[in-house]
């Protein structure tokens, strides 16, 4: 695949520049137990360079959820510490935490669109949370929604959707607001092998130009479709994996 | 708004579809829980605005009362052996006229006295041995209460033991105190209805933020903050609370209208001559219909700024 060997220079030239560029994300030791159970996560430690892309898989109940909620700052880590954007997390502001949240786009792996709003109206949502009027940035939403191949379906309530017209909706709004950091839980988990392949197209495309992207996911064909730095969870412990 | 989907065939380049809808209330909005609140809100602001009106009602009464009342003083003589209670009366008559700020006197004569008794004693009695009292009515220029302190002192003067003067203070300040009790306790019921339209929204925007969970979670995972989600939830409010305020001032209003109309079909009835007694016109006048205005405005005011402190709450 000819958009891999690029993707792997982006991954390479964000690791060389680490050093003098700011991390992402960082995670140092992080260790995470939901009340008293057992940890879910144990020590660990890594580093999402920017304008890099990986992958982050393991099996099912290895806590990748967990970690891409802790990035994404609905949970806070039980100890270590988690810097987001160069900000240390543990005892950020609301008001800070919303300016991260916006700098982050977030597919669910259960799309979570609302189901009162139209996917249009879903999609717009994070530039609709800014504050921006509507009329500024309904050109771009019709745009980004035709791209993905909604553009006869942006009146269309998600409960009418089909799963892989709800997979779509949820990464056009989380690509909207143009993020530094595009998380994806399981983004291709419910289409077919071909729009699999489209979004990973769509997802490498936002990468060059300038997005860092980590895609949760244990489907191995769709790894193997990039040369990418894969993040393996398993038993709570990460291992980095270079292809 | 469009709230069906449908999918209108809009080739790929055409511009938007006109009926695509693009700004929805971000929490949604027609739940059972929201119909029973503004039926909750409406019957609370029509109970406000019942205890409102009736206030109002006591207290431009009283006020007539008052202005009624205010407008006249007696001059009460009390027949004297070995005086002539005619001639008392015309001398405090005479005195009354001479005194500036009385605008007319009249005389009650001894017939129109004993009949003022008749209520009490029955017709058909002789009087003549009774030692009645007699009545001069002295009405009194618009143009403010005079000083009637030097009235007083040449009534003494002129007729002593026998005349007295009577400005109806006592009884009209049992009157404005009556109707101040009224009028407060309409206010503080007001007060209370209020109170309990804030704790239902209390509860309902509790139950609302419950339900709606995964609506705040998503605003907040796309970058919106507690302000803009307290917002959402308080423009809601407001709607549900301005519906229900416009219903229950609607329904007092309308309550009041009928109320009059009623009243004035009775008042040709001994019941009506009664009620209109007790409570004069039953008009709530235009201080009334605006103070049930307010009520419901007051109401929805209130919806809006308590879910939005309750959200704030619930988020922080």
């Amino acid at each position: 695949m000819t958009g891999g060997g690029s993707v792997t220079d982006r991954v390479n030239t964000g690791s060389l520049l680490s050093g003098a560029e700011e991390p992402v994300v960082q995670f140092e030791n992080v260790g995470m137990r939901y009340g008293l159970g057992p940890e879910v996560l144990s020590d660990v430690s890594f580093q999402i360079a920017p304008r890099s892309f990986q992958f982050l898989t393991g099996p099912s109940g290895a806590g990748k959820t967990t970690l891409l909620r802790l990035i994404l700052l609905s949970v806070r880590p039980t100890r270590g510490l988690v810097s987001v954007f160069g900000e240390e997390v543990n005892d950020i502001s609301s008001e800070a935490l919303t300016g991260l949240r916006r700098r982050m786009g977030v597919v669910f792996q259960d799309f979570r669109l609302l189901d009162h709003l139209t996917t249009y109206e879903n999609v717009a949502l994070p530039l609709r949370v800014q504050g921006r009027a509507e009329t500024s940035y309904r050109a771009e939403v019709v745009e980004l929604l035709r791209w993905v191949g909604l553009g006869e379906r942006m009146h269309v309530l998600p409960p009418l959707l089909s799963g892989g017209e709800k997979q779509r909706a949820a990464i056009a709004r989380a690509l909207i607001a143009r993020p530094e950091l595009l998380l994806a839980d399981e983004p291709t988990g419910n289409v077919d092998p071909g729009l699999g392949r489209r979004l990973l197209r769509l997802f490498i495309e936002l990468n060059r130009l300038g997005t860092s992207v980590l895609i949760a996911t244990h489907d191995f064909a769709l790894m193997d479709l990039v040369d990418a730095r894969r993040l393996v969870l398993g038993e709570g412990r990460l291992a980095v994996e270079r292809p | 708004m469009n709230r069906t989907a449908s999918p209108s065939p809009a080739p790929p380049q055409s511009p938007l579809p006109a009926t695509l809808r693009r700004n929805a209330p971000l929490v949604p909005t027609d739940s059972a829980a929201s119909r029973a609140l503004a039926a909750v809100i409406a019957i609370l602001t029509f109970l406000a605005a019942l205890c409102a009106g009736a206030a109002e009602i006591v207290a431009s009464s009283a006020d007539q009362w008052q202005g009624a009342v205010a407008q006249e003083v007696t001059i009460q003589i009390r027949p004297s052996p070995g005086r002539d209670l005619d001639a008392d009366v015309a001398r405090a008559e005479g005195l009354a006229k001479g005194t500036p700020g009385i605008a007319s006197t009249r005389v009650y004569s001894k017939a129109e006295a004993e009949r003022l008794l008749e209520p009490w004693l029955g017709s058909g009695l002789d009087l003549s041995d009774l030692p009645v009292p007699r009545l001069v009515a002295l009405r009194l220029t618009p143009s403010g209460p005079p000083d009637l302190k030097p009235l007083r002192a040449s009534l003494v003067e002129a007729l002593p033991g026998v005349a007295s003067l009577d400005d109806h203070a006592l009884w009209l300040r049992r009157l404005s105190t009556m109707a101040n009790t009224f009028v407060g306790v309409g206010v503080g019921l007001v007060a209370l209805v209020l109170v309990a339209t804030g704790l239902a929204v209390v509860f309902a925007t509790r139950g609302a933020m419950a339900g709606n969970r995964e609506v705040v979670e998503v605003l907040h995972f796309v970058g919106a903050d507690d302000d803009f989600i307290a917002r959402a939830f308080q423009r809601r409010f407001f709607r549900l609370g301005l519906r229900g305020g416009i219903i229950g001032s609607v329904a007092a209003l309308a309550a009041f209208a009928f109320a009059g109309l009623a009243a004035g079909a009775w008042r040709s009835g001994p019941a009506g001559e009664e009620i209109e007694a007790l409570f004069g016109a039953f008009h709530i006048g235009w201080r009334g219909y605006a103070s049930v205005l307010l009520i419901g405005v007051i109401a929805s005011v209130v919806t809006g700024i308590v879910s939005r402190l309750t959200v704030r709450r619930f988020l922080a």
